[in-house]
């Protein structure tokens, strides 16, 4: 059996099995589609959002981006398991207990006014729609492996698949298919780990091999890899190269942002107890700690596999010969992903050979010359292929190849599928219903949530044609506005019984309009391309890239919030009760729906 | 809800059930930055001296040890949190 027909067989299973689940419990009543009634368990909860929450950005991109750079991308590890801590303890109990839908139902209410409401689900399909850029950028990869085709075609078949997987059923049927699509996604991504950190250095488990030792030399794995690098003129793996300010607000940009995330906060308001909620954001992260412990030592044996199989008569030999990547069954990965588009190289200097190094180098460029090569020849390398390529790199067996692409699109889906209900109940319920048509029927929000769907799915294939980013750090920018809009206008309504109405809209337009601007400015406008005036590499402040001014786009979004509170009207005290009560889990009951 | 006999003594209770909440938060916070923002970055030259399977300690906890570190805080807090809505009787 060829490894086209395993990968349909293994995508075509797990597929069968989600949409078993999904009419196994449709969606009836509108409150079943948003919240999927209360009688989800956290330990399942946990599962379900940590499906919805681990997306192409963590499943297919984040391991590339590590593997490519080392120590100092380590800020997606901390920033994106840190923000559940944000969640568990200043968030999550105290919106189960105010018990509404929606993160919007919140701020409307406790800034007892219909704009703050409208800002939020401004803010909310903002950083949505971003975030699903990037997911369709990671469809695009995975169809367009998987069905061997170009990452266009795949980006616009995967489209059309991810709208009728989310149109198909709410949220209850998401939460038990997102329950099999965790186990078919941390299968995928473990199991390869586990054979190539044996392969290595013998331990089964990848996150202690990462410290272990490599087999071949009898030296530290990552005393290897560093050693390897540098003799091709990269950066040493494990130092610390990047800014350290930035590296900072990265991480704390990515942490804010988790916190602020609308489709992951939404998860909370569907269990039991306020109890519940805490225990559930701590189940949520066991189930994401599995794959981000493993990611790191995904990218740094990958790095080395890749590194030797370039260079397989060690960096000082002759590097692989063309026909060696034709001829080896060992380099047909390389084949099948040129197809792809995101993986080429080019024998410059017609030696015959590909050599692969860092021709920004100095010393690589004196190297280079004394040898006759004429540059890297390795020419493109798209990060965002180095996770489903891995199993393949490390020649495993069909079935990992095939349950590898199983789990990439489980990925991608799963979270594009919350996400899009993240965006449509944000408009059919927060804007349709509660601001334009409060008299709308059951039938009619619906039909307005599917368009809304389908409207958010367009824009974002366009977009994703053309990323601003890899798959994580499109990802990444939309944390950044969920950091400086939703988060802080969150935390002041559970922490502060000052903040009024206008403060929280000042605050929050500001967060987003200030973080927009310098993200725009930097990847264009409206993330077309080529509108941009500045470039990451020569940001507009300092050091600071536009992936980490979430962090400070929300400290503005604080000081305005208190500086236009101090100059206006203070809130009512009827507020002031509703944030007591919020604060107290004590008769938290079922959610109503407020509208 | 509320026995509405007792609502100054409730107040009273609530308030400082919120303040021994605040102060949890804020000792897990301080933990929370000091094994990320600390040991992973800026601490990190700091903890070059000790070695971990080949590299050092602040690269362990940028990599592995935070995440670690996380998990039991969140655990730890609503374990700790439960407890007190029990000491406070304000739990469901």
């Amino acid at each position: 059996m060829d490894q086209f027909t395993i990968n349909l067989l293994f995508v075509g299973a797990s597929f069968a099995l989600y949409i078993g689940i999904a009419i196994w419990a449709r969606a009836g009543s509108t409150s079943e589609f948003y919240a999927a009634g209360r009688g989800v368990h956290p330990v399942t909860n946990g599962m379900a959002t940590a499906a919805d929450w681990m997306s192409a950005a963590s499943f297919i991109s984040m391991a590339g981006l590590i593997a490519f750079t080392g120590y100092d991308n380590s800020s997606f590890l901390m920033g994106w398991t840190g923000g559940y801590v944000l969640l568990a303890l200043l968030l999550a109990p105290y919106l189960r207990k105010f018990g509404k839908f929606t993160v919007s139902e919140f701020i409307g209410d406790r800034f007892y006014s219909p704009t703050a409401r409208l800002v939020a689900v401004i803010c909310l399909i903002v950083a949505s729609v971003t975030y699903v850029i990037g997911q369709m950028t990671g469809v695009g990869v995975a169809f367009g492996r998987f069905l061997e085709i170009s990452n266009t075609s795949g980006l616009l078949i995967g489209a059309c698949v991810v709208f009728a997987y989310a149109v198909f059923g709410g949220m209850k049927g998401v939460t038990y298919t997102q329950v099999a699509q965790y186990c078919v996604l941390i299968m995928a991504y473990t199991i390869p780990a586990i054979f190539i950190s044996l392969q290595l250095t013998g331990n089964p488990i990848p996150a202690l091999g990462l410290f272990g030792e490599h087999q071949a030399s009898g030296e530290p794995l990552l005393v290897k890899l560093d050693q390897i690098v540098r003799e091709l003129g990269f950066n040493e793996y494990t130092a610390h190269h990047a800014d350290t300010l930035n590296m900072t607000l990265f991480t704390l940009s990515l942490m804010i942002g988790t916190a602020g995330l609308p489709h992951v906060i939404m998860r909370f308001f569907t269990v039991p107890k306020v109890s519940d909620a805490r225990w559930s954001a701590g189940w949520t992260l066991v189930f994401i700690a599995l794959l981000y412990l493993t990611a790191p030592a995904v990218g740094a044996m990958a790095r080395l596999n890749i590194t030797e199989l370039m260079w397989p008569n060690g960096t000082d030999g002759e590097a692989v010969s063309i026909q060696q990547i034709a001829d080896d069954p060992a380099y047909d990965w390389m084949a099948t992903w040129q197809k792809t588009g995101l993986l080429g190289w080019e024998d410059k200097n017609g030696d015959g050979m590909i050599q692969y190094y860092n021709d920004g180098n100095a010393e690589m460029q004196a190297k280079a010359e004394a040898n006759g090569w004429q540059g890297n020849e390795l020419t493109n390398f798209n990060r965002d292929i180095l996770v489903l390529a891995n199993p393949e790199i490390a020649n495993l067996p069909g079935w990992v190849i095939g349950l590898v692409a199983a789990g990439g699109l489980a990925a991608a889906l799963s979270t594009a599928a919350g996400l899009l209900l993240a965006i449509s109940s944000a408009v059919s319920h927060d804007l349709i219903k509660g601001q334009l048509r409060p008299d709308i029927s059951e039938k009619g929000e619906l039909l307005s949530a599917r368009i809304a769907m389908a409207g958010a799915i367009l824009v974002a294939t366009y977009l994703g044609l053309n990323p601003p980013g890899f798959a994580a750090q499109t990802v990444a920018l939309a944390f950044g506005l969920a950091a400086a809009s939703i988060f802080p206008a969150l935390m002041m309504g559970i922490f502060s019984k000052k903040v009024n109405n206008s403060g929280a809209v000042a605050g929050m337009l500001a967060g987003l309009i200030v973080t927009l601007l310098y993200i725009f400015l930097h990847k264009g406008w409206f993330f077309i391309p080529g509108t941009n005036s500045f470039t990451d590499a020569d940001p507009l402040l300092g050091t600071i890239k536009s992936t980490s001014f979430g962090a400070i786009g929300a400290a503005i979004n604080f000081t305005v919030a208190y500086i236009v509170t101090s100059m206006t009207k203070p809130i009512p005290d009827e507020i002031k009760e509703l944030v007591e009560s919020v604060r107290v889990p004590r008769g938290a009951g079922a959610a109503q729906d407020g509208h | 809800m509320t026995d509405q006999t007792n609502t100054v003594s409730t107040e009273e209770s609530d308030r400082s059930y919120w303040k021994a909440n605040v102060r949890l938060i804020r000792i897990s916070l301080v933990i929370w930055a000091l094994v990320s923002f600390g040991f992973g970055i800026l601490l990190r030259p700091m903890l070059s001296g000790i070695p971990v399977g080949g590299t050092d300690l602040g690269f362990w906890f940028a990599q592995q040890g935070s995440i670690l570190v996380f998990l039991a805080l969140i655990f730890f807090y609503a374990w700790r949190m439960n407890t007190i809505d029990k000491e406070y009787g304000v739990e469901e």
